[in-house]
């Protein structure tokens, strides 16, 4: 079984990114990116498939500039056998990048796609479900296990009220949640290794789908500022502020 | 044009976000329909008819919609959609599986998790965990929006809708139900919840979440829970507040032995009182507190409860 997985360039997800002072985007100026911490579980499950017999074959792939190469790299680190960027320098929501996916899709020809559920940016959670709309592929999103049994995939999905588990035909869409698996770290040897695995670069034009943006950001500027609030001492003061000033209790 | 608002439901009742929704589309110009579809579905029906606002229910009540499979519903909601010019639904774990897949097919962008509507195409919605909140307008000439229900009030239970049924038929037979585990509970929805008490790492093992159970008896209160906390084992997944769990805005919210990390705030950050009860004193979640208390949570809750 050969498994795709998209994975995406983000700030990592201990910086506090701030919009810029003129309102026009977010500041972004030196701050460090890695790979989203999601598609990291994606390419880890992808890596257990391979380890576990299932799968043959993984392709990591970005949509993205050449500095997502770094993220690809660290892909193949994990254990991806070769990469694919599709290099585009605009930025490209997840419509484009999921027809843009399913162009290489199209090439590649996965039995599986193991997706993240969302990027800790833009924070959509849309490129998945996307992608499975327009292979027509069936989806199974917010995964916290995954089995493959045949022609189909077993997925426990992370819903509103608890868990629900769902059975889907190969090739499927899978995206996932946190508790899917727990990413292990790229050694030392592995990184070596990486930077000779194969990475191929295509021109996102060369895939001839439309990837002009349909959604404009006209601003963003920072959330509503709560006011500082104060310590309270003891219990008996916090009761009494929650009665007689905040009034949220009787 | 009309705006068609998708319910959240479990076939016998509505669900509060779909009053939350139908709050949102009220910004909006034009009648307001709302789409049932499920199976033995006639309880949310009738319910989904009652909600203020809303001019016409559409109910598709077949057994291939008795799960919410993304793609029934999505078919469902194109074969539908040439009347309309917004489709939104609450951004639940439902409403974000299924509505990417609708837009997907109408070849439109989708324009997740709004928190504002300023016009008929231009929206609000935090990224970045919440840091940063950007305003965007959208050129597509249908919108598919899942809307942040905690932004918008819920409409009131007064109306009177016409009902029309719908003879549509979508299996697209490559996905199958096998089985759910969905957690019983007599405390309210943590996301419709009017008091949430949370519980972190430092709350040790689920035996201690028996504390705030006691409290949260007392306050009518729903549990909710840090991500370390559910990856832990402490609690199952569906009590997790933050960026990839709930998002959640109650009138009071006490975090019990939680750091405060972005992730978590991103999901309780709205709520009108905040309370933390953390021992190290430089913890962040102090800087969003209206009342801290610098104490151990093993000695304090249980000082609170009996206050109570
Ligand atoms: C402030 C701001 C303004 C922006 N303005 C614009 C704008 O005006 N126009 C515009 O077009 N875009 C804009 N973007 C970019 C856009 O919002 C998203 O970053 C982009 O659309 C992808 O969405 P997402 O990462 O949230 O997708 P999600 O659907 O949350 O991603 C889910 C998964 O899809 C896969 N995936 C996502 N992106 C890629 C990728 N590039 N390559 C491979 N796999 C991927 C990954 O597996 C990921 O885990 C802006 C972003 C920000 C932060
Ligand atoms: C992609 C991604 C998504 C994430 N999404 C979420 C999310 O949705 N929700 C979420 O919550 N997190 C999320 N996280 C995780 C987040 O970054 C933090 O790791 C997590 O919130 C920490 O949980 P915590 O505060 O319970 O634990 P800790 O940070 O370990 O804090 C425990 C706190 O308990 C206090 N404490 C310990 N013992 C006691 C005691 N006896 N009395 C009083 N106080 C005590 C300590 O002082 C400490 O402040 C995400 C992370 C990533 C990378």
């Amino acid at each position: 079984m050969k498994i795709l997985v998209p994975i995406k360039r983000v700030v990592d997800y201990n910086v506090k990114v701030r919009p810029k002072a003129d309102e026009s985007g977010v500041d972004l100026n030196n701050v460090k990116m890695a790979i989203n911490p999601f598609c990291e579980i994606a390419v880890e499950e992808a890596v257990r498939l391979k380890e576990g017999g299932t799968a043959t074959e993984i392709i990591a792939v970005t949509v993205g500039s050449s500095a997502s190469q770094e993220q690809l790299r660290t892909a193949l680190a994990l254990g991806a056998d070769r990469a694919i960027l599709v290099e585009t320098d605009i930025e490209v929501e997840p419509l484009a990048i999921a027809k843009l996916l399913k162009g290489v899709v199209e090439k590649e020809s996965p039995d599986l796609v193991i997706l993240g559920k969302q990027a800790i940016d833009g924070d959509n959670n849309q490129t998945s479900q996307m992608l499975a709309a327009l292979t027509g592929y069936a989806q199974a999103t917010f995964a916290s296990e995954l089995k493959i049994e045949g022609e189909k995939a077993l997925v426990t999905r992370e819903v509103d009220g608890g868990l629900q588990t769902i059975s889907v035909n190969l090739p499927c869409i899978v995206s996932t949640d946190l508790r899917l698996n727990e990413p292990r770290y790229a050694s030392l040897p592995n990184i070596m290794k990486a930077k000779q695995k194969p990475l191929d670069v295509i021109e996102a034009g060369s895939l001839g789908v439309d990837i002009e943006p349909r959604n404009k950001t006209l601003k963003v500027s920072p959330p509503p500022v709560r006011e500082a609030g104060i310590i309270v001492e003891t219990v008996d003061d916090l009761v009494d502020k929650l009665k007689n000033e905040a009034k949220v209790i009787t | 044009m009309s705006i068609l608002v998708i319910a959240e439901h479990d076939n016998e009742e509505i669900k509060a976000s779909t009053n939350n929704v139908v709050t949102a589309a009220t910004n909006l110009e034009g009648d307001i329909h709302v789409l049932v579809a499920g199976s033995n579905c006639s309880g949310a029906k009738d319910q989904a008819a009652k909600i203020s606002g809303v001019a016409k229910v559409l109910v598709a009540d077949s057994p291939e919609y008795e799960h919410c499979l993304a793609e029934n519903i999505a078919d469902l909601i194109v074969a539908i959609s040439a009347d309309y010019s917004h489709i939104l639904s609450p951004a639940t774990t439902n409403g974000k599986n299924y509505m990417p897949r609708v837009s997907a097919l109408l070849d439109v962008a989708q324009i997740s998790d709004i928190t504002a509507i300023e016009s008929s195409d231009t929206f609000e919605r935090p990224i970045y965990a919440g840091n940063c909140i950007a305003t965007v307008q959208n050129s597509d000439s249908k919108k598919v929006i899942t809307v942040r229900t905690t932004a918008f009030d819920a409409a009131q239970n007064d109306g009177s809708a016409e009902v029309v049924d719908l003879q549509e038929s979508h299996n697209l037979g490559i996905s199958e139900f096998i089985k759910e585990e969905i957690a019983e509970s007599d405390r309210p929805e943590l996301t419709s919840a009017d008091v949430i008490i949370s519980g972190g790492r430092g709350m040790q093992n689920g035996d201690n979440f028996k504390i705030l159970e006691s409290v949260a008896d007392k306050l009518g209160a729903a549990i909710g829970a840090s991500r370390a906390a559910v990856d832990s084992g402490f609690v199952p997944n569906d009590y997790q507040v933050g960026q990839t769990g709930k998002i959640v805005a109650p009138n009071l919210y006490i975090a019990v032995g939680i750091s405060g990390a972005i992730q978590h705030l991103a999901g309780m950050k709205d709520s009108k009182v905040i309370v933390a009860i953390n021992k190290d004193e430089d913890a962040p979640i102090f800087q969003v507190a209206d009342y801290g208390l610098v104490a151990d949570l093993f000695t304090a809750v249980p000082e609170l409860d009996a206050k109570l």
